[in-house]
């Protein structure tokens, strides 16, 4: 059964590599999901050419949502903001190696919607994601 | 456990699942359904699928002012199911059973049309923290509208509603007290009669929410004095799309139309209108005809087996499944102990979200529900972000408890907690 439950989640889940604060950091943003009440923050330090030095997240949620957004900001260190931009939802899937229903998709994807607020605006980021659904 | 299985010999309502096409499917391959999310909304006995069938089947037509068989049959069909709501919650008269889409829509237009015909800016609306948001967000937009402000009853940490914050709030002349008859999250019945006659001594009218209350115990409107009452058909073996405001009738004379269109009027001019009798002024536009037959199947599916002894068959379950599940290490369970509830179990394992735990036990067949249950004031409450909750009805049984608890181990082992 455990699909869902990889060893891979439930170890970023009970054991974050990445979660905390930056401060300062050059870009925050942090965002709901409101079917849930899971709760994302992402920080970012960004240097002059737009490459990303740092990433920490930190939020409350279900094993889905607090490892995705652990992978995701490992994933985004050394990235350009422009390559973030392009990061899609299958990205994140392949990241925890798991298939979603529609309901935890959004669990998975959180994260991914606040990194891409936090990059270019809450509503792109809405519009980006709806279109991949 | 075993004098509480041996209690229930008493009430066995195991063959009823037989009435319940859905619960001979499986999940997946090997995996049957436990099926304990009724508060979400319950299942559908052959009876309800086959009263719907039969009416699009033999006798679909619009209701009223049609002269033709079809038109006869469907409005005759449409108003014996407004009888049989009636009589089961005992209101005095059907003209005031008016169907709603559901329990939401039903609190909606008291809100709509009794708010703002009678209440004015600063008059006090009170509510508890217990409420589903159905009961909270219709008042919040009425009192942004028109000035009028809330106050809330607090609930103890025991999961009750506070009884001597409930005298304070009185004290305040609200005009209208709204509460929920049971919780949909803590499971607590609140001590509706009592609070009725309290709230009527200082001169305020009651609106009960009885989403919870009508499909697991019998509910009598005119021994609870209760001024409006509301309910969904969804959550008591009927169909969604269907509900009920009751309210007595003075009220409902003098409150104008929610929403208008046709059958809701007496005459129409092309600048103004008068408006039909009770129930239909609160009526427009064609109902869902199939929706209230299938209700008043549901109902009378029920009273063939008789609420007094679905009550005491989910006191009985819930009681099992308290002693069963808290008895799990890491396990918290959030309201009252057994007698002062109904079948609802909401909880939290720690170290793990309750989404988590829902979707391990769906692993397993289980269908419970994570979240904040349309109650997040409640949850904020006891600083919850969400909680998992099984519910029970009529067709659960005690050997679908002891898989529930099972599957908790494997999510704890799982989790490693």
């Amino acid at each position: 059964m455990d699909d869902f439950y990889r060893e891979l989640i439930i170890d970023r889940y009970k054991n974050p590599l990445h979660r905390g604060a930056l401060d300062p950091a050059d870009i925050t943003f942090e965002d709901d999901n409101p079917l849930c009440g899971d709760h994302i923050r992402i920080d970012l330090r960004v240097d002059n050419n737009g490459i990303i030095t740092e990433a920490a997240f930190d939020g409350k949620g279900c094993a889905i949502s607090q490892a995705s957004a652990d992978l995701l900001v490992e994933s985004i260190v050394g990235k350009n903001i422009e390559e973030v931009k392009k990061l899609s939802k299958q990205d994140i899937l392949d990241m925890l190696g798991i298939e979603l229903g529609p309901v935890r998709l959004k669990c998975a994807l959180l994260s991914l919607k606040v990194l891409k607020a936090g990059v270019y605006g809450l509503k792109e980021a809405n519009d980006d994601l709806v279109e991949e659904d | 456990m075993d004098n509480q299985r041996a209690m229930t010999h008493s009430i066995d309502l195991r063959e009823k699942r037989a009435d319940f096409p859905i619960l001979e499917r499986q999940v997946r391959p090997g995996v049957p359904l436990v099926y304990l999310d009724s508060a979400a909304t319950s299942q559908k006995p052959t009876a309800v699928i086959e009263a719907m069938d039969e009416f699009y089947r033999l006798s679909n037509a619009n209701i009223h002012r049609g002269i033709h068989v079809l038109a006869e049959e469907a409005t005759a069909k449409y108003e014996k199911s407004r009888g049989t709501v009636a009589h089961f919650i005992n209101s005095p008269s059907s003209k005031q059973i008016i169907f709603t889409r559901n329990t939401t829509e039903a609190i909606n237009l008291v809100a709509f049309s009794w708010g703002r015909t009678f209440l004015k800016e600063g008059d006090v609306i009170l509510l508890t923290e217990m409420e589903h948001h159905s009961n909270l967000v219709p008042w919040q937009l009425l009192s942004s509208s028109i000035g009028t402000k809330l106050e809330f009853i607090p609930v103890t940490d025991e999961g009750l509603l506070d009884e001597n914050e409930f005298h304070k709030k009185l004290e305040l002349n609200p005009k209208l007290v709204a509460f929920t008859h049971m919780s949909n999250v803590l499971g607590t019945i609140n001590p509706a009669k009592q609070m009725i006659a309290e709230a009527h001594k200082y001169g305020a009218l009651v609106l009960l929410d009885g989403a919870q209350s009508v499909p697991h115990f019998a509910v009598d409107v005119k021994d609870l004095d209760v001024d409006f009452f509301a309910f969904s058909g969804h959550k008591m073996c009927g169909p969604t799309g269907i509900g009920v405001l009751y309210g007595k009738r003075e009220l409902l004379e003098k409150m104008p139309p929610f929403l208008g269109g046709g059958d809701m009027i007496k005459r129409v001019y092309l600048r103004e209108f008068s408006a039909n009798e009770i129930p239909y002024k609160f009526e427009a536009g064609t109902p869902a005809i199939a929706e209230v037959i299938g209700l008043g199947a549901a109902i009378n599916y029920l009273k063939s087996i008789g609420m007094d002894i679905i009550a005491q068959h989910e006191q009985n379950l819930v009681a099992y499944a308290l002693e069963k599940i808290a008895s799990i290490d890491g396990i918290t369970i959030y309201g009252p102990s057994a007698e002062k509830k109904g079948g609802v179990i909401s909880f939290t394992l720690n170290g793990v979200h309750p989404h988590d735990i829902s979707q391990i036990l769906d692993q397993y067949g289980i269908a419970i529900r994570a979240g904040h249950h349309c109650a997040m004031p409640l949850h904020d409450r006891f600083q919850l972000t969400a909680t998992a909750r099984a519910s029970f009805y009529l067709y659960n049984t005690l050997e679908e408890i002891d898989r529930l608890a099972d599957a908790i181990y494997h999510v704890k082992d799982t989790f490693g907690v």
